[in-house]
């Protein structure tokens, strides 16, 4: 299990409306239905992950985040997530708007490109950093919008989104973020969770 | 073989030894009409299982019957979908108790415009009474009770049978835990409707269709029933998938033959389609379950919100489209799904890349029916827990 998702059952509550956009092959709403009886709901793009979440009986819908949010009604899921998917949208902060109206709150989770060893290997070998977290080339990578946690709390502060709590994974080890610690962990964090809205 | 009125003739015998339910709840109709006492032919594979959780209603399409599996008796071929269920198979006859009924205005054993008026004691012809989808599913109703099934496990169908589903769902909100409407929609567009008017319309150009009454005779209008079924065949392939099996390649010839034979494999292929159809469908049932889907518009009888028509629904949702079907697309489907999440309903839905068209859900897809399989077989987990 991924040590995200468990960082993100953690920042869940029991009992609660969960919609998973980008929900791969249904682990994390494995992991919310049966370890914190959440009612969790996926939307997902690629027809092979539908068919595995369809036989571990998840509820997933086959669907473009990018143009398909549409159809969820406002405030209907008590948290929407994304995780490690906004920095592959055409237009981030359209699906962004789109996950905060559709969620009461929403957790975004992204690979932090200001991860000191990324910073690295642009400083030291002028090229486009390859990581693990990182691991497409500049040509075939889906990520189109990099960013880093810095970025993402400069970007909440802009749109006047309320964050609620950011949490920076470094390997097994986690821990908050807050404005005062944001220059350090930015450079230390190779994922970055963030609960808004 | 036989000629065409004894064909009938001996189709009735068949006919004469199928399951039926004499249905004897008066049921009225949409048109205002009330029918009463009658048969409502239906087959069923697997077993009940002692706590009757195991069972799944199946719903017919335009020209389908209550034959899913197995051969059908009365015109010895395979069953329509066959390559879904059966022993061992997507649908699994070992495990599951699957139920198929004959929808009123066919033609295999239900009340249709083929039987018997009690009040002038000569086939209805166009004297049946109009139906409604509405009409078909809750005529079905009764069978599960005869059955003694208070909950299906699932049920299921494509093109009209998904139509009877959506109806059968938002009718009877608590008769199924789960349900799959596959290749279908909630009301007709235009060019579905112009589809069937094409349909209906060489019926009657027909001669022999008489009005209606060419049973008088004990013909069937043959010509006019064989050009509906081609237009039918069309509609169901998409332009991609018709391509690649014809292209314009030439039936059993060399060259053009500067005549109007069958010189291209897809006028043969046509042809025998709509000529092998006349053998097992009554021409005037096409025109009365053509028009019942036609008719068919769910958000219409909720006064246009198709959200309240799922309202309160706890049945979990599987709604399947397939990328090539132009006749029930992937956005008719979609605005399914939409409106069930707009009620709040539990829905999955999943689109199957294909290019064998509307046809692709009675074809062996495996995509599609490791699909089916699996929610199936996860919905029978959840159900037994639930209890």
């Amino acid at each position: 299990m991924k040590n995200e998702f468990k960082v993100i059952a953690n920042l869940l509550s029991e009992n609660t409306r969960v919609l998973d956009v980008g929900c791969g092959d249904g682990s994390l709403m494995s992991l919310l239905e049966k370890e914190k009886g959440i009612e969790v709901r996926g939307l997902e793009i690629d027809q092979t992950n539908v068919q595995k979440c369809i036989h571990k009986g998840l509820s997933v819908i086959q669907g473009n985040a990018e143009t398909e949010l549409h159809q969820f009604p406002d405030r209907s899921f008590d948290y929407v997530i994304l995780s490690q998917t906004l920095q592959a949208f055409y237009d981030p902060s359209k699906v962004m708007n789109e996950l905060l109206r559709i969620g009461k709150s929403v957790i975004v989770s992204i690979p932090n490109f200001g991860f000191w060893k990324v910073r690295l290997k642009l400083l030291l070998f002028g090229k486009m950093p390859v990581t693990k977290t990182l691991p497409n080339t500049w040509y075939n990578t889906p990520n189109l919008h990099m960013c880093t946690i810095k970025d993402l709390f400069i970007f909440c502060d802009e749109k006047s989104i309320k964050i609620k709590k950011v949490i920076g994974i470094n390997e097994d080890k986690t821990s908050y973020i807050k404005k005062s610690n944001l220059e350090i962990k930015n450079l230390f964090s190779k994922v970055g969770i963030f609960l808004i809205g | 073989m036989p000629s065409l009125a004894g064909l009938f003739f001996w189709m009735n015998e068949k006919l004469e030894n199928i399951k039926k339910l004499k249905v004897s709840n008066s049921l009225k109709l949409d048109c205002g009409k009330t029918i009463k006492n009658f048969p409502l032919a239906y087959e069923t594979y697997g077993k009940l299982n002692s706590n009757k959780d195991n069972a799944i209603l199946v719903f017919h399409a335009l020209t389908g019957d209550q034959f899913v599996a197995g051969t059908n008796p009365i015109t010895n071929k395979n069953g329509w979908w066959v390559t879904a269920v059966g022993p061992g198979k997507a649908i699994d006859t070992n495990k599951y108790f699957v139920i198929c009924a004959n929808v009123i205005g066919g033609c295999m054993g239900s009340l249709g415009p083929r039987n018997i008026n009690p009040e002038t004691n000569q086939p209805y012809g166009l004297d049946f009474p109009v139906i409604t989808i509405k009409d078909m599913v809750r005529a079905q109703e009764s069978l599960l009770e005869h059955l003694g099934i208070k909950k299906l496990l699932c049920a299921t169908g494509g093109s009209m049978g998904g139509m009877q589903l959506l109806q059968f769902c938002s009718t009877f909100p608590d008769k199924t835990f789960s349900a799959i409407p596959i290749a279908c929609s909630t009301s007709h567009s235009a060019q579905n409707i112009a589809l069937n008017e094409l349909a209906r319309q060489s019926i009657m150009a027909d001669p022999v269709w008489d009005n209606g009454k060419y049973f008088l005779k004990n013909v069937q209008p043959k010509n006019g029933l064989a050009v509906a079924r081609m237009v039918g065949h069309i509609s169901y392939l998409s332009e991609k998938g018709m391509q690649e099996k014809f292209g314009r390649k030439l039936q059993e010839k060399a060259d053009y033959e500067f005549s109007f034979n069958a010189d291209f494999q897809v006028e043969s292929y046509l042809r025998h389609q709509g000529y092998a159809f006349v053998e097992r469908f009554d021409a005037n049932s096409i025109l009365y379950i053509t028009r019942a889907m036609d008719y068919f518009d769910l958000s219409k009888q909720f006064k246009g919100g198709l959200t309240e028509a799922f309202k309160g629904q706890r049945t979990k949702f599987l709604v399947i489209s397939f990328s090539s079907d132009w006749l029930y697309t992937t956005k008719n489907n979609k605005d399914i799904v939409i409106a069930l999440n707009a009620a709040g309903a539990n829905v999955s839905y999943s689109e199957i890349v294909t290019d064998k068209g509307h046809d692709s859900f009675l074809l062996d897809e495996l995509n599609f029916l490791k699909t089916l399989k699996g929610f199936i077989d996860s919905m029978y987990e959840k159900f037994k827990n639930e209890k």
